[in-house]
């Protein structure tokens, strides 16, 4: 079964179309990158995902009306916001008192096994922690829920370098086990390439590009072409061309590799570079 | 609802959480009571300003005892009486005032600070949020009001006894004149029927403070009085007004009317809150649930700032 399916999901903002008429559908066990520039929709889509704002099309996540049945879905998923969400007055010790109180879901051992880990002290309010260490807190509490669905909307935003690293390496060390899925936004697309199963690039509320990360592999390419086959390789119509270092760096979808090796040096592109080849046609790159 | 075959082995967890709809209100009036420190400080606070006080009057305590027991007349009575019934009146108008400002936060303040994206990823309902919120005014606040009196009755009393005694008289005759188990009683009667009478006016601070994008304190106060004022312009009547004043003051004039006449039952604009037959009351509880179904409808639809 998939884990959410979405048909025509649409939702506007007064004159703004925030989604239009998009169609998603994530299996179990998979992890998706949603990625797009600011205003793409993704924060809306991921809000419409757990019944936080109200939509039109046929949304279903883990079988479940996210707009209608918000807290039965909420005892099966958990959500990272941008970091800010904690409220600044909580303490760590009520934060675990709280959460054990209230779900059906949540070890306070394994909470509490996470936080052993960081210099969080249970007594701290959640105001006087750093940044990165409020993202701790928020992600023991999350990783100690037995949640089928883990929703993360720019979980990292504002952190340095080390805290993003940490945050992304523990999801998959602790938390991921293939029974799990987990839908991930942002705009720091090369910090979690390595981790995704799928992409999805999202654009004005549109879907551009759906696809997991094998059949990625096999449909694009990137070639390094010198001056001199150039035109040869533009006779193949790259999506994307750009210049580095005196060579030419074409993006060709669905092109067979061996008609271009040929041409130069061959590669699978990154996320980042298709992400702007994707969309930087339109003027919109990110 | 059709639930899918791999849900079915996890449906136990689920249906025991279902069981249960007073743990997650328990934890969310907890929490609250976390946030909000007042709840439990104001009414403390009043309580030890009004104590403070009674000290100072203590020093006049043995001349009021000899006038009491010469005069034995209800006016000497009355002296050793007041530092009591004010410390009840200043902790219930404390308690009622914390009460209201806490609505007005009640749901805007979540909000405000983008936390109410933590409370709604928890399995908790609006509806369950909702009632707690409005739990803490009508529930928490009155049991916090009627135990401060309490507390604060016996270390005056022990301490007035004291004083009593080291004057050299029989302390039986201070405990005479002290009208303390009568006002428990009156509040432990009294305290539920404000909870009731305020109900409406809780509920529609809660409301709007789930509706207001900024300065819900304008919101709160601005239509009714508008409402009042061009009833009167347009009309000339003065129905919404005396209403409203009827709502918010309707118990003080009840207790002074009856104060007053000696004749209970005969209150001011003859409504007494404490009538449980009255339509009044049940107007207002009426008002009240449906201020407070808006609220729970307008956390759900809307959007964090």
């Amino acid at each position: 079964m998939a884990s959410i399916e979405a048909r025509g999901l649409a939702k506007a903002y007064g004159a703004t179309v925030a989604l239009d008429h998009i169609d998603l559908k994530v299996g179990e066990g998979r992890i998706l990158g949603l990625i797009g520039p600011n205003g793409a929709g993704k924060s809306t889509a991921l809000q419409a995902i757990l019944g936080l704002t109200a939509f039109q099309g046929e949304l279903k996540v883990l079988g479940l009306d996210p707009w209608t049945q918000r807290d039965r879905l909420m005892a099966e998923v958990c959500f990272i916001a941008d970091v800010a969400v904690l409220p600044r007055w909580l303490r760590v010790s009520q934060a675990l008192d709280y959460m054990a109180g209230v779900h059906p879901r949540f070890d306070r051992q394994a909470a509490e096994r996470f936080l052993a880990k960081t210099t969080i002290k249970r007594t701290s309010r959640v105001r006087e922690l750093s940044k990165g260490m409020v993202t701790q807190l928020h992600l023991a509490l999350v990783m100690a829920v037995d949640a089928r669905l883990l929703v993360l909307d720019e979980p990292t935003l504002g952190l340095d370098l080390i805290y993003r690293k940490a945050f992304y390496d523990t999801l998959l060390n602790d938390y991921f086990d293939h029974s799990r899925t987990i839908v991930v936004s942002t705009h720091q697309v090369e910090e979690i390439e390595h981790i995704l199963t799928d992409v999805v690039f999202l654009d004005r509320g549109r879907v551009v590009l759906d696809c997991s990360l094998e059949a990625f592999e096999g449909r694009y390419t990137e070639v390094s072409v010198g001056p001199e086959q150039l035109d040869a390789a533009r006779a193949l119509k790259p999506i994307h061309e750009r210049r580095l270092f005196g060579r030419s760096l074409l993006i060709f979808d669905g092109v067979e590799r061996e008609r271009l090796t040929a041409l130069g040096e061959v590669r699978t592109p990154g996320l980042a570079d298709l992400f702007i080849a994707t969309l930087g046609s339109e003027g919109t790159a990110a | 609802m059709s639930a899918p075959s791999d849900t079915a082995a996890r449906a136990p967890i689920a249906a025991a959480s279902l069981l249960s709809p007073l743990r997650p209100f328990y934890w969310s009036v907890r929490r609250e009571l976390w946030e909000h420190r007042s709840i439990h400080v104001a009414p403390l606070a009043a309580a030890v300003v009004t104590l403070i006080g009674f000290l100072f009057g203590l020093l006049g305590l043995p001349r009021a005892m000899r006038a009491a027991a010469t005069l034995t007349g209800a006016k000497s009575a009355a002296g050793l009486a007041t530092p009591y019934e004010f410390l009840a009146f200043a902790v219930v108008l404390t308690g009622l005032l914390v009460g209201l400002f806490y609505c007005l936060g009640a749901l805007h303040g979540e909000r405000r600070d983008r936390s109410v994206l933590f409370w709604k990823s928890l399995p908790v309902s609006d509806l369950v949020t909702v009632l707690a919120k409005a739990a803490v005014p009508m529930l928490v606040l009155p049991a916090v009001m009627f135990a401060t009196v309490i507390a604060a009755h016996l270390i005056m009393l022990a301490l007035g006894t004291a004083v009593v005694l080291a004057g050299g008289f029989d302390p039986r005759l201070l405990w005479a004149h002290v009208p303390v188990p009568g006002i428990w009683v009156t509040l432990a009667q009294g305290l539920p029927i404000l909870s009731l009478w305020y109900a409406p006016l809780y509920a529609w601070f809660i409301m709007v403070s789930a509706w207001a994008r900024r300065t819900p304190y304008l919101w709160v106060l601005g239509p009714p009085l508008a409402l009042a004022l061009i009833e009167r312009l347009a009309l000339g009547t003065t129905v919404v007004g005396s209403w409203l004043r009827l709502r918010l003051a309707g118990p003080f004039m009840a207790a002074y009317a009856e104060g007053r006449s000696k004749t209970p039952g005969h209150p001011a604009q003859g409504v007494n809150p404490a009538d449980l037959g009255s339509p009044h009351l049940w107007i207002g509880l009426v008002l009240a649930a449906a201020f407070l179904a808006a609220a729970v409808w307008l956390r759900r639809s809307r959007d964090p700032f």
